[in-house]
């Protein structure tokens, strides 16, 4: 069975503040003299491999993974999922 | 009354509630590991503070799915009082036993000091004995305990009485500066609708002992005296 290499990426919504994001804004790049950069938003990066026959089975799989697990909290976050590639 | 303070990989207050409950508060009390913890065994539990699984992920998550809290949602079903602290309260959350989120304090710093906090309901299992708007002093210690919600989550709490704690300032009112972690609305504790499953960032278990304490306060007896009473 094909392997697919799945990225889920986990956001705090715009409703809560993100302090991490702040402080790199601020006392990193900006202070660092790049001051055209105005906003960072962290967030947390998880990869996958994920067995399945297809590209869109795969990607059903995470989902449903995410949300039966709460692997973010859908009060405060988003959760994005993408299939980036086949491994071979 | 027979309490379980329930153990995590990872639990590091379960020593400490675990001494006020039993030679304290002389409750009978036993330290459960988390994956041999039955519902039935027990007339109220606690779940203690620390860092259950790292932390990792999220705090509180990968507790969430461990066996122990299948058979906590019996016990809150069943209305037998459920406690949180501090990782605790995290762990509630995340099995959404309580509603809401705990991210990562404002400041990006774990805070750890003793703060005011005030009781804004006695309607609860677990402050019935205290007057609405005393102030309690007790320690925190934790890095995630902003509290957030949505704002429908939050007109529920308030219209519904959940909101049982509030960080307030010295002089008990509820500033940007008595609220150490940039928590919606101050919040510090809340309760479920039951009204008898209680998640709080606050340690009241390191609240217990006058002598322990450099404010000689045993304010968190005041919350914990509930697991003397059926």
């Amino acid at each position: 069975m094909p392997s697919f290499n799945v990225e889920i990426i986990i956001e705090n919504k715009k409703m809560a503040r993100d302090p991490e994001g702040e402080t790199i804004t601020r006392d990193l790049i900006n202070r660092g003299g790049f001051q055209s950069i105005t906003n960072v938003r962290t967030g947390k990066y998880l990869k996958l491999s994920v067995k399945a026959e297809k590209k869109e089975e795969a990607e059903h799989i995470v989902r449903e993974m995410s949300n039966s697990l709460r692997i973010y909290n859908p009060v405060v976050h988003t959760c994005s999922i993408r299939i980036k590639s086949e491994e071979l | 009354m027979k309490t379980a303070v329930i153990q995590f990989p990872g639990s590091n207050c379960d020593l400490d509630i675990f001494h006020v409950l039993k030679d304290v508060l002389q409750i009978e009390t036993d330290l459960v590991w988390h994956t041999n913890f039955k519902a039935e065994d027990y007339d109220g539990a606690i779940l203690p503070g620390g860092f259950s699984y790292g932390d990792y992920l999220r705090a509180g998550i990968i507790a969430a799915h461990s066996p122990a809290i299948d058979q906590v949602e019996i016990m809150a079903q069943e209305g037998k009082p459920i406690i949180g602290i501090c990782n605790g309260f995290q762990i509630l959350i995340e099995s959404e036993l309580l509603p809401g989120a705990l991210l990562s304090n404002q400041t990006r710093t774990f805070i750890c000091k003793w703060v005011n906090i005030k009781v804004e309901t006695n309607n609860t299992d677990f402050t019935r004995n205290i007057s609405e708007g005393t102030i309690l002093k007790i320690p925190i210690a934790h890095a995630e305990g902003r509290y957030t919600i949505d704002p429908k989550g939050l007109k529920d709490l308030r219209e519904n009485d959940q909101i049982v704690l509030r960080y307030v300032d010295e002089n008990g009112n509820l500033t940007k500066i008595g609220n150490p972690n940039g928590s919606m609305d101050s919040i510090a504790g809340i309760c479920n609708n039951d009204r008898n499953v209680f998640g709080l960032m606050p340690h009241p278990e390191r609240a217990s002992e006058k002598i322990l304490s450099p404010f000689s306060s045993s304010d968190g007896l005041k919350i914990l005296n509930r697991f003397v009473h059926t």
